[in-house]
């Protein structure tokens, strides 16, 4: 454990740091069982993005079916067999691949992926640690979670198919074996799987919340975190208090399924044969399951925003405009996340006055949300902003958090509910919001520690065809969905050839589905862009983003403790960008007040008053009055 | 981590609780994970407990404890709560020479560790005999998942939800206390080689105390929800 002896990388120059001296790393102890947090961050970065590309394929076949739900394709037969019989998609199958999509993305890219990886990067790296707390416990936690992956894997490929209750698993499909194909073995296999999955994260979550409470460096004030720690800290407390629920729920769901019990079950019919089960009730899965899955919405889309934050204030030279505000939005939708679970539920016969309290809780959350946009917005605001494929994801995230989130007030809205329950506008609102927001802060993390990880630079051409591609290609393909879920197209169905009132959507649904491809291949780039610049990409400077935080401190080359010599220590908060009389536009959170002129000594926490005009910075109301000029509202 | 951390002389920022370079409160990472985790077990168990009462409550009537749980071994009659009574006793006396083993370790009394030790691995021993006794002894009367002999408090035929919550949440209780058990005896066995006395410091013991008085809190809520009311 490299934290057991912090000193001991002092003694080896910088290509064999790795080395402790009382053992060798073999290959199978650097890469495959390693303790390092920078190799198990690539770990979840390259598990992730193979997760991801499986995901996005089956997404494609859906959409085939989709597009063109009057044709056949043979070559479909050729990859799937009986579940495209004469190159026509199965029915009961295009459900199952609608199920792996939804669980893979949100459980395996958007929450392993995104959190595993940069919260092993860069929480030891940016608090100052050796490692993360328990070295140990991180490997586990990463071994677990690649066994969960290949069971959940493993439910492609045997006979029955792999789950098709959808990602959110409801009873009664879920709870009996014999109500469809995917309820089988694949969802047997699902469960294993994600119980799995959730061991694992509840290792990685504790390890997280103690190594950002113990392992701070000198002068690391919990006020001088860079906001992806507090993201990564917020987000880890969601994981550690929801998930659990989850097991919870999967735990009297395997109980049904294999041993006669009756929570979930009560009155069922199935084919003409009444079931002995009485007494249970699907609703309480789904209270159980949504206590988990809304803040899981958080925990797949805060790791984005702090990066977000980081990116944007970097990359704009400029500091984070609000950072307690910030930190205290982080704090307020962590806690807000707990207690809107309900609005998913709208229509399951809720309580009227239930249906408010949660409608009013859920539109709260609006109000931290809106503080984040207006922060990035105001960062950006005047900013010196240097266009990174970094910095452009990150401001595609703000896009999409704004799109998707305006349309959130719709759906949180009980009454509205009833109509656009179950239909395209959900999923609509759901993709942009979440799954795109959270990709595109995912990409920015990539594109931005890249050198950090790789020592290497991304080629910077190619980010930017694939940021422009992609960010066309997300609203091209859930834009559109919104008219149809107004238009009450309901999600899940097959297809929507039997029903006239959807026919005139037809056309549409092709230009998603050429878009969803467009899309797809767009990842190409990114993957060659990935992989190539790891061989041919041009060598990494220390500091390549004139960064302030102390990860870029350390040696380009991975040593086993991070540092060569002592920790560095702290000694003023992260985004001290751009401050008048500062000999560079940046200083390093290393750098002594001692070394500095008297002006500069005091952090610009609170930016506006120590800027030498109000224009260069405006304070929050200056920004408001700016934007109702602009609109026209208040006279200039 | 901190023990090889010497505190700098930037004394305005170290110097403080939440300043970075110190362990806040004085607990190390591992105290700090075991505290997270058991929050998060907590929510595990409320989590059941909640499902629980979201059954029992919708059930028009319900079986009574007093005419279920009423039997004790080897004697013939109906002793309501003696029986369980007596294992949330056993249980509880657990806890106690649990502390007594993390004061032990306090004083680095390598032998009373071990002693108080072992007598909780078999306060935990008992606790589980005591449970198989009850689940067998129920198990004949025809009780299990899926199936409940027991008629309700108004004559009818007995919720089976009943018999279902009770094994479930129960033997998910009953995991908890053999898991502990096992990691006691692992435990034990580090201390009575010597372990924790190289390593410098018995903080394992308090630990694994945190996890034996965590089981056992939850214990005092199954046994109120499932046995008193």
């Amino acid at each position: 454990m490299s934290n057991s002896n912090p000193s001991a990388s002092t003694a080896h120059g910088h290509n064999h740091g790795h080395d402790h001296g009382h053992h060798k790393d073999t290959f199978i102890t650097k890469y495959i069982f390693s303790q390092d947090h920078k190799i198990i961050a690539k770990q979840y970065l390259l598990t992730g993005m193979f997760m991801a590309v499986v995901a996005a394929l089956l997404s494609l076949l859906f959409r085939f079916q989709l597009g063109w739900p009057e044709d056949t394709f043979p070559w479909m037969e050729s990859i799937l067999g009986d579940w495209a019989k004469g190159g026509r998609l199965d029915p009961g199958f295009y459900l199952s691949l609608v199920t792996m999509h939804g669980t893979i993305m949100v459980f395996f890219v958007l929450t392993a992926g995104l959190t595993g990886t940069f919260a092993n990067l860069l929480i030891p790296f940016q608090i100052g640690a050796r490692d993360m707390a328990s070295p140990f416990l991180n490997m586990l936690s990463v071994w677990i979670f690649l066994l969960s992956t290949v069971i959940m894997l493993l439910s492609l490929f045997i006979e029955s198919g792999p789950a098709a209750a959808g990602w959110t698993i409801y009873p009664p499909l879920s709870a009996l074996p014999q109500a469809m194909p995917g309820s089988g073995l694949g969802m047997t296999l699902w469960l294993i799987s994600m119980a799995l999955f959730i061991a694992s994260s509840l290792m990685a979550a504790l390890n997280y919340i103690t190594t950002i409470l113990n392992l701070r460096t000198p002068g690391m004030t919990m006020t001088r975190m860079p906001l992806t720690i507090w993201s990564f800290f917020t987000t880890s407390i969601l994981g550690v208090l929801s998930f659990p629920v989850l097991l919870s729920a999967v735990v009297l769901l395997i109980f049904d399924r294999s041993f006669g019990t009756s929570f979930y079950l009560s009155e069922i019919f199935i084919a003409g044969e009444t079931l002995n089960r009485t007494g249970g009730s699907p609703i309480l899965f789904q209270h159980l399951f949504w206590f988990l899955g809304h803040p899981e919405v958080y925990i797949v889309l805060m790791p984005a925003l702090g990066i977000t934050s980081e990116v944007i204030a970097t990359n704009a030279r400029k500091p984070i405009f609000g950072y307690r505000t910030m930190v205290g939005s982080l704090l307020g939708i962590s806690f807000l996340s707990f207690i809107v679970w309900g609005h998913h539920m709208f229509v399951t016969g809720m309580n009227p006055f239930l249906g408010n309290v949660f409608m009013i809780l859920t539109l709260v959350i609006a109000v931290p949300s809106a503080v984040k946009t207006f922060n990035y917005l105001a960062t950006l605001w005047k900013g010196n902003i240097r266009f990174t494929p970094g910095i452009l994801f990150a401001i595609g995230l703000v896009s999409l958090f704004i799109s998707g989130g305006l349309t959130g007030i719709y759906l949180g809205n009980a009454a509205l509910d009833i109509n656009l329950h179950d239909t395209y506008f959900v999923v609509a609102h759901f993709h942009l919001v979440m799954g795109s927001a959270s990709l595109f802060g995912m990409l920015a993390g990539v594109y931005h520690w890249y050198p950090r990880m790789f020592g290497r630079m991304m080629n910077e051409k190619l980010g930017y065809l694939h940021f422009w591609l992609t960010f066309a290609a997300v609203y091209m393909v859930f834009f559109p969905m919104h008219f149809m879920g107004i238009d009450g197209v309901p999600r899940r169905y097959y297809n929507f050839t039997g029903f006239e009132y959807m026919a005139e959507w037809m056309d549409l649904n092709r230009f998603i589905s050429i878009s969803a491809i467009l899309g797809s291949a767009a990842q190409l780039i990114f993957i060659w862009n990935f992989f190539g610049s790891m061989r041919w990409g041009k060598k990494a400077p220390m500091n390549p983003w004139n960064s302030n935080t102390i990860e870029w401190t350390a040696p380009v080359e991975h040593i086993h403790g991070n540092w060569p010599g002592e920790i560095p220590h702290v000694h003023r908060w992260p985004y001290d960008y751009s401050r008048p009389g500062a000999p560079k536009d940046f200083i390093p959170q290393t750098v002594k007040d001692d070394d500095l002129p008297e002006e500069l000594r005091k952090p610009a926490m609170q930016p506006a008053p120590q800027y030498a005009s109000k224009e260069a910075v405006p304070s929050e109301t200056l920004l408001f009055g700016r934007l109702l000029q602009v609109l026209g509202i208040r006279k200039a | 981590m901190s023990a090889t951390q010497t505190i700098s002389a930037d004394s305005n920022s170290t110097a403080r609780l939440w300043g970075g370079g110190v362990e806040p409160f004085g607990a190390s990472y591992g105290k700090l994970m075991m505290w997270f985790f058991l929050l998060s077990d907590a929510f595990t168990f409320s989590a059941l407990l909640l499902a629980y009462a979201a059954l029992r409550f919708s059930a028009a009537s319900w079986p009574l404890p007093d005419e279920v749980f009423s039997a004790i071994p080897l004697i013939h009659g109906k002793f309501p709560l003696i029986f369980v009574g007596i294992m949330t006793f056993i249980l509880i006396a657990s806890s106690v020479t649990m502390v007594l083993a993390v004061e032990a370790g306090h004083r680095g009394s390598r032998k009373e560790v071990v002693k108080w030790m072992i007598y909780t691995i078999i306060g935990g021993l008992m606790f589980l005999s005591c449970q198989a006794w009850e689940w067998t002894h129920l198990h004949h009367y025809g009780a299990w998942w899926g199936s409940n002999p027991f008629l309700n408090a108004d004559g009818s035929p007995g919720m089976v939800n009943f018999t279902n919550l009770f094994f479930t949440i129960t033997g998910f209780h009953g995991f908890h206390v053999f898991s502990g058990v096992i990691i006691n005896i692992i435990i034990t066995i580090m201390t009575a080689t010597g372990v924790f006395d190289r390593r410098g410091t018995y903080e394992t013991i308090e630990k694994v105390g945190l996890y034996w008085h965590f089981v056992d809190l939850v214990w005092v809520f199954v046994f109120t929800l499932f046995y008193l009311i």
